[in-house]
């Protein structure tokens, strides 16, 4: 515990209506660092994400990021502090197009008056057209972000993550609904940003896991059931029961 | 969400047409109406008066739809702003009568008088003075919208919720203002005014410069509405019109969003309460009536919610209908009102500024947005 952690999130405990959703999780994360999570469906992952995120109030534990205490922030706030969340359905504003969903996005102007009086500088200029690239959505960049198909869709919700500059990248089942060779170009896209940030990704595929080639955190019943690499992890027996047992 | 994302520029380039055209109407109005009365041309007191009121309700639904289509705010309260704006050009009006009115006191209006006060209450002291009247026409409104808005959109009331407490709050200050001890001249209201800034409101000289005025604060209202709904701020308000808590998760508060369009909006009603009186003459607790905010609502439907266009035009459009339809068969208005507004949301869900438009194939739905987007990941 010397070496300082980005993301420690301890003993958190989260109960819906008497139904313990999370039970006593734990999570550290190294700057820099990348993290797969698995686990079957209800398992508590996206639960996790609220918690992090501000959405969720923990009953119990604790959760600190970079020394703040996420526990007494809210949203905004921790979204300001670094962490970038895209959520399982994509969530983009449809009746705008790419490029304003990406202007939105971008680190800076946050409060209203400002933003009424925002124009455009060249530095933001310049990071849509990175981010534009990055996202390969240089070509649908002034239509309507709801006629995107769907892993355009989840590409420009990532593309907005990035937006953010966040610290931070919480990215719920990014591939849901993907090619496989969409899967494949969304691994290597995390992994690129892994390269500048830390990414705690969310997935079910598992193809998708093994090209992410990072440690991995098995989740059931609201807790770690085990940690470890891709091959370590599908071979513990607890895990496999969890899996096949279903 | 196609019928807003066909005019996905959002240029609302049709709006400084409008502002224009609103514009040449109040002055060519205002011309005919200075002309001899045996000119053909010749445009009497009540058409102009009429005018004018149809720009004042039409300011009204420019800020009703700023709310509702950008912000996704239904209100059904909207007449509280745009009554106390009239109340208070309304309260610099009868101070303007002085001595003139029926019991000739110089300090009093009549119904203090009549109600045996001895003293002007405190909250008319210094509305006999044009300024301070106008001030309170901005920031008395301003400020009850954002107590409101701050407590409203702070725990996140939204939606249906959202829409009967603007009624409710309307409807408080409608009783409010029937009581002869609340200081506003309770069932009858401000009226008999006599003039404004020492011009003579029955000329009509004065008639045509009000309605000059009305129509010049009409465009600006259009060209400032334009210019928030073109900015990135108007990029910001349909997105937390359309996914609020995602806006949440980039760092926005939407809740402040939110208040500053209302505040903005409840200012641009309050203007255009105040131009009706002058040109109406009468402000009474009947402006505050339920149905009154939930007409103007209808007014926007008919012109084309999230155009700022279509308000103006739906506004003096249904008026306009109004105005003919009670002179002959009044009791039926209503109904009519009711038909139209059915009838529009059956058939022309966009508007009539949606017959301009062409509308995309495999439009799926109307957007409603405490119906729609369901934004957390659990349901
Ligand atoms: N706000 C809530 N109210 C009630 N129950 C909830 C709420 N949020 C989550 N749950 C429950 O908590 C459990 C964990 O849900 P969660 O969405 O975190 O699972 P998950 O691991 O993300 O599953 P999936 O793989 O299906 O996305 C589920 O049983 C879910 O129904
Ligand atoms: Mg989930």
């Amino acid at each position: 515990m010397t070496e300082a952690l980005l993301l420690d999130v301890r003993n958190v405990s989260v109960t819906f209506d008497g139904f313990r959703a999370i039970n006593s999780l734990s999570l550290a994360l190294k700057p820099g660092e990348m993290r797969a999570i698995v686990g079957p469906n209800g398992a508590g992952k996206t639960t996790m994400m609220d918690i992090i995120t501000g959405k969720t109030r923990p009953d119990s534990g604790t959760a600190t990021f970079k020394g703040h205490d996420l526990t007494r922030l809210d949203e905004p706030a921790i979204a300001r502090l670094g962490i970038g969340r895209k959520f399982q359905k994509p969530t983009v504003f449809e009746a705008l197009t790419v490029t304003e969903n990406l202007l939105l996005s971008l680190k800076g102007i946050r409060s209203p008056f400002a933003v009424l009086f925002a124009r455009q500088s060249s530095r933001e200029r310049e990071r849509l057209a990175e981010l534009l690239s990055l996202t390969r959505l240089e070509s649908v960049a002034n239509s309507t972000a709801g006629d995107m198909s769907h892993g355009q869709k989840q590409w420009l919700e990532i593309g907005m993550l990035m937006g953010q500059e966040p610290d931070l990248l919480l990215v719920d089942e990014p591939v849901a609904g993907m090619t496989d060779a969409e899967t494949m170009a969304t691994a290597d896209l995390l992994r690129e940003i892994n390269k500048t940030r830390s990414v705690v990704v969310v997935e079910h595929d598992m193809d998708f896991v093994r090209a992410l080639g990072v440690p991995v955190t098995v989740l059931h019943e609201g807790s770690v059931l085990a940690e470890g690499t891709l091959d370590d992890v599908s071979a513990d027996p607890r895990v496999i029961e969890v899996y096949l047992g279903r | 969400m196609n019928a807003f994302s066909c005019q996905s520029a959002r240029s609302f380039k049709s709006v400084v047409w409008t502002a224009g055209l609103v514009l040449l109407a109040a002055i060519v109005l205002a011309v005919a109406s200075l002309l001899p009365e045996s000119s053909p041309l010749h445009a009497s007191a009540f058409v102009v008066s009429l005018a004018g009121k149809y720009l004042a309700y039409a300011m009204l639904a420019l800020s009703v739809d700023l709310v509702w289509g950008f912000a996704g705010i239904l209100t059904l309260g909207h007449a509280a702003f745009f009554g106390l704006g009239g109340y208070a050009m309304g309260m610099y009006l009868m101070r303007e009568i002085g001595a003139r009115g029926a019991y000739g006191d110089a300090n009093l209006p009549d119904f203090m008088v009549f109600l045996s006060w001895k003293s002007l209450p405190w909250y008319w002291c210094g509305t006999d003075h044009f300024a301070w009247a106008m001030m309170l026409v901005l920031v008395v409104p301003a400020l009850l919208a954002g107590v409101f808005g701050w407590l409203a959109f702070r725990s996140r009331v939204s939606g249906v919720y959202l829409s009967i407490i603007t009624q409710a709050l309307t409807y408080a200050l409608m009783l409010a203002f029937f009581q002869n001890g609340f200081g506003f001249g309770g069932n009858n209201g401000l009226t008999d005014f006599k003039d404004i800034l020492g011009a003579d409101l029955h000329a009509p000289a004065t008639r045509a410069a009000l309605l000059v005025a009305t129509g010049v604060a009409l465009a600006a209202a259009l060209l400032a509405a334009r210019f928030i709904v073109g900015s990135r701020f108007g990029n910001l308000l349909v997105a937390v019109r359309d996914a609020e808590n995602r806006t949440r998760f980039l760092g926005y508060r939407p809740d402040q969003v939110k208040l500053l369009v209302w505040v903005f909006s409840a200012m641009l009603a309050a203007v255009g309460g105040a131009l009706y009186v002058t040109q109406v003459g009468i402000i009474n607790p009947g402006e505050f009536a339920p149905a009154n905010s939930i007409e103007s609502v209808i007014w926007v439907a008919v012109g084309g919610r999230g155009t700022l266009s279509g308000a103006v035009l739906g506004a003096i459009l249904v008026n306009f209908g109004k105005t003919l339809f009670t002179a002959w068969l009044p009791e039926f208005w209503l109904y009519g009102l009711g038909l139209l507004f059915i009838g529009t949301t059956l058939f022309l869900p966009n508007g009539i500024m949606g017959l301009w438009r062409p509308t995309k194939k495999n439009d799926p739905e109307e957007i409603t947005p405490e119906v729609s987007a369901p934004e957390g990941e659990h349901p």
